[in-house]
């Protein structure tokens, strides 16, 4: 690993695992405790729309895939306020139209054919300097929004009736926290692919909760969590040859099924006395 | 004079299609302690939504204080139900009681020395002082009601509204609930939910039922009235409890 870190695509590979675990670790865990999990892998896979869009009038993927993303969070933003009741049929629906818009535009694109693998399962040994400066940024914007409105996202999670009679503004949060989403979902297609997005979204948080007392260490301890399955991941990768954005969510599963069954066997011991 | 705690004229309100509450008047003077009572889905928790503006109605004006729901916050003191739900959240009682004291102004600024004092002297008032570093999900069902008071009445608020306060916690709690309640009434309105008709006539200044309609009795006590709009079968006027209180007889009964 070490001797692959001359390589500056290894640099980039695992810098960008790095930046992707912070944005994941501060995003997820607000996905985890407001139960938006759904909402998010629509936003996520709608996001392949943005990539085809981006092909096909030849700009930066990730740039197309950024704005179609945030475009798409909003629609699902006030789809899930206006009509509560089918919310996730509706979020389903835009889920499959954004996808087959992607592959539809990108079979109008002329020339050479887009390798859609990568954008499926991740390309994070490909990743450009362009994109790491794009990534950091993103990374600094996330960090802001979260520490500017900590104690309003906290009370929104947490209680949301509540906060609203308190007179904190729950829909600007509510689609700032989708704008974030979708930010953080651009990011991680490049590193594990739209397909396992969710996992990288959602494993640390979960792991993380069940060990910390507050929100803001369970963003800390999930970003850590993200950095070190990233980076495991892609050691494994590299090592044995395997596909690093699979290999990622498999050391991430790992863990999560290892957590999973301390508590069984805990819970087990407990009642056994 | 005082504006009244709360007005309450002609709403209306329905849900895909169902009328929920129909033609509610109601007028509540400062300093009084409601009790809301009536079967299940027969709209009290509406009510409050509406009286909170969390929903707002489809007919009608409602104005807390003199002012509207919104406009009201800040003056007003809420103890939602007893949420089961969120068990595992990260979060402490002290954090919890803090968010009591968010305001919109407040976006983007710190907690202050004086909140945090406040909460501290709300906390001990309560009894949970001790408990402030424990994650929420920890407490019994009883101290987690504790600390939801608590963080409505951080803002000293001068109506406080309280939803099913005793689901779900032990019969001590509910008399020691009571009782505080009827201390903080000598300067706060209190408005309780509650589909426990037991606890209604021996605390509460006045009563109404909620069941689509809304009868309001100024005295504390229920009547056959409400009692055949709220229960369509015959109800024992038996209150809960040992030992057992026959609820006052009335002209009717």
């Amino acid at each position: 690993m070490l001797a692959a870190l001359q390589f500056d695509f290894m640099q980039n590979a695992l810098l960008s695992g790095i930046l992707v675990s912070v944005a994941c670790g501060i995003v997820g865990t607000l996905v985890v405790v407001n139960r938006i999990v759904f909402i998010s892998g629509g936003i996520a896979h709608a996001a392949y729309g943005g990539i085809g869009l981006a092909f096909y009038l030849g700009v930066p993927p990730s740039f197309g895939a950024a704005f179609f993303s945030v475009f798409s969070s909003m629609v699902m933003g006030v789809v899930s306020l206006k009509n509560k009741e089918r919310a996730d049929t509706i979020i389903g629906v835009i889920w499959a139209i954004g996808m087959a818009i992607g592959i539809i535009l990108i079979d109008l694109t002329p020339g050479y054919n887009v390798d859609l693998m990568s954008y499926l399962f991740g390309s994070i040994l490909s990743v450009p300097d362009r994109d790491i400066w794009f990534m950091l940024f993103l990374d600094i914007l996330i960090f802001l929004l979260v520490w500017f409105f900590y104690k309003e996202l906290l009370a929104m999670s947490y209680d949301e009736e509540f906060s609203f009679t308190v007179g904190i503004p729950i829909k600007f949060l509510y689609f700032t926290l989708l704008g974030m989403i979708a930010l953080s979902v651009v990011m991680i297609i490049q590193v594990v692919g739209l397909i396992m997005v969710i996992a990288l979204l959602t494993i640390p948080p979960f792991i993380a909760e069940k060990y910390t007392l507050s929100l803001a260490k369970m963003m800390i301890l999930s970003s850590l969590l993200g950095i070190l399955f990233t980076t495991t991941g892609l050691w494994l990768s590299y090592t044995y040859n395997l596909t690093s954005g699979a290999t990622i969510i498999m050391v991430a599963g790992c863990v999560f099924f290892i957590s999973f069954g301390m508590d069984f066997f805990k819970g087990y011991l407990r009642r056994d006395i | 004079m005082k504006p009244y705690a709360i007005e309450m004229k002609n709403v209306c309100f329905s849900y895909n299609g169902d009328l929920v509450l129909k033609e509610v008047n109601l007028t509540l003077e400062q300093g009084e302690f409601l009790g809301i009572i009536g079967p299940n889905g027969g709209g009290k928790t509406t009510l409050l939504k509406l009286m909170l503006g969390v929903l707002r109605p489809d007919r009608g004006t409602i104005r807390l204080l003199g002012e509207e729901p919104h406009d009201a916050g800040h003056r007003v003191g809420y103890v939602p139900q007893n949420m089961d739900f969120n068990r595992n959240f990260p979060i402490s009682v002290m954090d919890v009681t803090l968010m009591g004291r968010l305001k919109r102004s407040r976006i983007g600024k710190g907690y202050t020395l004086e909140d945090k004092d406040k909460v501290q002297e709300i906390l001990k008032k309560v009894g949970m002082w001790k408990y402030r570093q424990r994650p929420i999900g920890q407490l019994s069902g009883g101290q987690r009601q504790r600390v939801f008071i608590a963080r409505a009445l951080v803002t000293d608020p001068e109506l406080l509204f309280l939803d099913e306060p005793t689901a779900s916690v032990d019969h001590e709690f509910e008399t020691d609930l009571y009782d505080f309640l009827k201390a903080l009434n000598k300067t706060v309105t209190i408005v309780v939910i509650t589909h426990d008709i037991g606890v209604v006539s021996s605390h509460m200044k006045s009563i109404a039922c909620v069941n689509k309609q809304l009868i309001f009795h100024k005295g504390g006590q229920i009547t056959q009235k409400m009692i055949d709009m709220a229960y369509p079968c015959p109800v024992d006027l038996i209150a809960h409890g040992l030992p057992h209180r026959v609820l006052h007889s009335h002209k009717g009964v």
